[in-house]
């Protein structure tokens, strides 16, 4: 193709779908879709999106940045990978999912009281205090912020129990917890890509 | 013995479908001489088990027809049947090739009577209705056959049937004792013309065909049309026997897909068309047909077609590859999915789904019996390498039967010139 076919092809393209590629994990697979639909129709959850993946693929390419920044829907993705195996073109439609909810969440375009954001919110916050997740303060959490609280946390308390007895969990573990090596290092590492991260966001914030 | 007379002016053709037969047929009608090679037989290949051809629907039996008359008349042309290629070395101009032919247990005195078949009790599943029915195990493969002669099934000789057959035969074509048997010959160029064998829709797993009875592929609904297949042309649930109206087609089953055949098969769209008009031939104003579909390549003239079947107010269109088919209560297959104008998501009930599976190549790429450039979908490229060795039809990429058999006369044309080379240096 000559130089002026392809300046013209960057010209009008729709600058979207560009962001998408440029910013969401596996983002350049959006263009190879061919919308047979076969995703949309092996998601287990399917009843629950608003937009199944084919017409979010679709939306990106009509550049309808906005509907598809703040939907709800790429946070249903339960990571079954039905639609992974099934794909003719072998798009990577799950992790397109994750990496639209994500780069949502960076724009803080994800809608409130998405439960999976909020969860996903703590699940980070938790694993960057000690470099490691500590499971029983994450379960505790999650009752208290996300679920129902108190009768949550009985109705799980065998499951807790035994779990200790196994040697799975450590009722210590409430108290602090236990760090990975060089947690400092670790915390360097965070922020250095933090920063890297926001100064290529600015590009693209609305 | 088997005695075939070749040169290294001689071509090689094999595989005997419409596309090794009208490139044996050209070759020969030049004055060339020719070894048709076919592993079945018969001649005549995929073809000859179709009801009807697109874009006409004429019967397939009458084009056939000709060019076996024709391949029958030229004395140029040499066939074996029921024999492969088991070796080829050389270069163009100069091949060595080993044919290895099976019994046929039946000779050239064969009338076509069907007395054998008469007396002979066990029997087979028929592999001309890929299965759906049963033949003897003396049987004539199909009733247009060519050559016109019966065949004993391997598997009864040595048992009593294969007494009685002989016994019953007034004209002592039974033969017994005949043996596996390997022809050696000589031959300049060589065209290769195998064609194509249905994509195995059982390896489509979301879509059941190998659990449940009412999800047919194209080719077996084809048999199923036709009068002279295993339901007389009757186009019924094979769970029930019941006349099936509401029937679903699904495209690009196992085509266009990572996971299967990574190339359009080009014809199942057309298949499909076709094979909507024996639903609305056979049921009028009863049929309820609904085509799933990605796209609709009816490519160039077959517009048209695309276009009557669309008029058709009997004939639904649905813009969505289905998902995957369950089964309800009442045994009815259940297409699932998600439509592409509207992103509705369904969940529709059918008497009967057919997989418009579509064509791979019938030899695996290492099973060629010499060195050929073969591309990733599985089909021979045309490449320099290849020597003096042409694909010819299907062999080289999907194709209908119209752009078939003109790559076919291509072929030839490339043999032919092959020869021609060896005969003026040999002058
Ligand atoms: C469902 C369906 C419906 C179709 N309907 C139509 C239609 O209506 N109209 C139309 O134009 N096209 C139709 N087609 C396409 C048509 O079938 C092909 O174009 C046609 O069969 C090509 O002929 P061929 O000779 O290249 O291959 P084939 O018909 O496959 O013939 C190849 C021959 O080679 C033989 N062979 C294979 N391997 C060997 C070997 N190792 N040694 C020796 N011999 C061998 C085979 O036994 C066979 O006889 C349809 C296809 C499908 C799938
Ligand atoms: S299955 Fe693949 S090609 Fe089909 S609509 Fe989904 S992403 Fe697109
Ligand atoms: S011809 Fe039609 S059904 Fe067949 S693979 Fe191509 S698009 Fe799909």
């Amino acid at each position: 193709m000559n130089d002026l076919n392809t300046n013209m092809i960057e010209k009008y393209r729709n600058s979207f779908l560009n962001e998408v590629e440029a910013n969401v994990e596996e983002g350049e697979w959006v263009k190879m879709c061919m919308q047979c639909g076969v995703c949309s129709g092996s998601c287990p959850l399917g009843n629950a999106w608003e937009h199944p993946p084919q017409e979010l693929f679709m939306m990106i390419r009509a550049g309808k940045r906005e509907e598809v920044l703040s939907s709800d829907s790429m946070w249903m993705c339960t990571s079954c990978y039905n639609c992974i195996v099934r794909c003719p073109r072998e798009v990577p439609i799950t992790h397109i999912m994750h990496g639209l909810a994500h780069y949502a969440r960076r724009l803080g375009m994800e809608p409130k009281e998405q439960p999976t954001a909020k969860f996903a919110q703590l699940f980070w916050d938790n694993l960057m205090k000690k470099g490691r997740v500590n499971e029983l303060k994450l379960g505790i959490d999650l009752y208290f912020k996300v679920g129902e609280g108190m009768k949550t946390a009985l109705k799980n308390k065998d499951i807790g129990i035994a779990m200790w007895k196994a040697k799975r969990m450590n009722p210590m573990e409430f108290f602090g917890g236990h760090a990975v090596k060089d947690l400092n290092g670790f915390q360097k590492a965070i922020k250095k890509a933090e920063e890297l991260e926001a100064a290529r966001l600015d590009k693209h914030k609305a | 013995m088997t005695e075939v007379v070749a040169t290294n002016e001689t071509i090689l053709v094999v595989g005997g479908g419409i596309s090794g037969m009208t490139a044996a047929i050209e070759a020969a009608e030049t004055g060339k001489r020719v070894v048709l090679v076919e592993k079945r037989a018969y001649l005549g290949g995929r073809v000859s088990q179709f009801y009807k051809y697109f874009p006409k629907m004429c019967f397939p039996t009458c084009g056939l027809e000709i060019n076996q008359r024709r391949t029958k008349m030229n004395p140029n042309i040499t066939v074996l049947t029921m024999a492969e290629v088991t070796n080829l070395e050389g270069e163009a101009g100069n091949y060595n090739a080993t044919i290895t032919l099976s019994p046929r247990y039946i000779n050239d005195n064969c009338t076509g009577c069907g007395d054998c078949a008469k007396v002979v009790e066990a029997e087979f599943d028929n592999e001309y209705d890929y299965g759906m029915s049963k033949r003897k195990g003396a049987y004539l493969p199909h009733v247009m056959a060519h050559p016109m002669r019966y065949v004993l099934d391997p598997a009864i000789i040595g048992t009593e049937d294969a007494d009685k057959a002989r016994a019953a035969c007034k004209v002592d074509a039974v033969d017994l004792d005949m043996q596996q048997e390997e022809v050696k010959f000589n031959c300049g160029a060589v065209i290769w013309a195998t064609g194509w064998q249905p994509y195995d829709a059982d390896k489509i797993q979301p879509y059941g065909h190998d659990r449940f009875d009412n999800v047919l592929s194209n080719v077996e609904f084809e048999r199923m049309c036709d009068p002279k297949g295993p339901t007389g042309g009757k186009i019924v649930r094979p769970s029930d026997g019941k006349v099936a109206k509401n029937i679903a087609f699904i495209q690009c089953a196992g085509s266009r897909d990572h996971n299967h055949l990574y190339h359009c098969s080009r014809i199942c769209c057309m298949a499909t068309l076709k094979q909507t008009n024996y639903v609305t031939d056979a049921l009028g104003d009863d049929a309820d047909v609904t085509i799933y579909y990605i796209d609709i390549r009816s490519i160039d003239r077959f517009e048209d077609f695309y276009k009557k079947v669309q008029d058709n107010d009997n004939v639904k269109f649905i813009k969505s590859k289905v998902a995957s088919v369950t089964r309800d209560s009442g045994g009815n297959p259940v297409c699932n999915g998600v439509d592409t104008e509207g992103y509705h998501r369904y969940a529709n009930a059918h008497d009967m789904v057919i997989l418009a599976t579509g064509m791979e190549p019938s030899v695996d790429a290492d099973k060629f019996p010499v060195d050929i450039v073969i591309n990733r979908e599985g089909f021979i490229e045309a490449d320099e390498k290849n020597g003096g060795i042409f694909a010819a039809g299907v062999a080289s990429e999907a194709l209908d039967v119209n752009r078939a058999v003109q790559h076919a006369t291509g072929a030839a044309l490339r043999a032919i010139q092959v020869i021609n080379r060896v005969a003026t240096t040999e002058a």
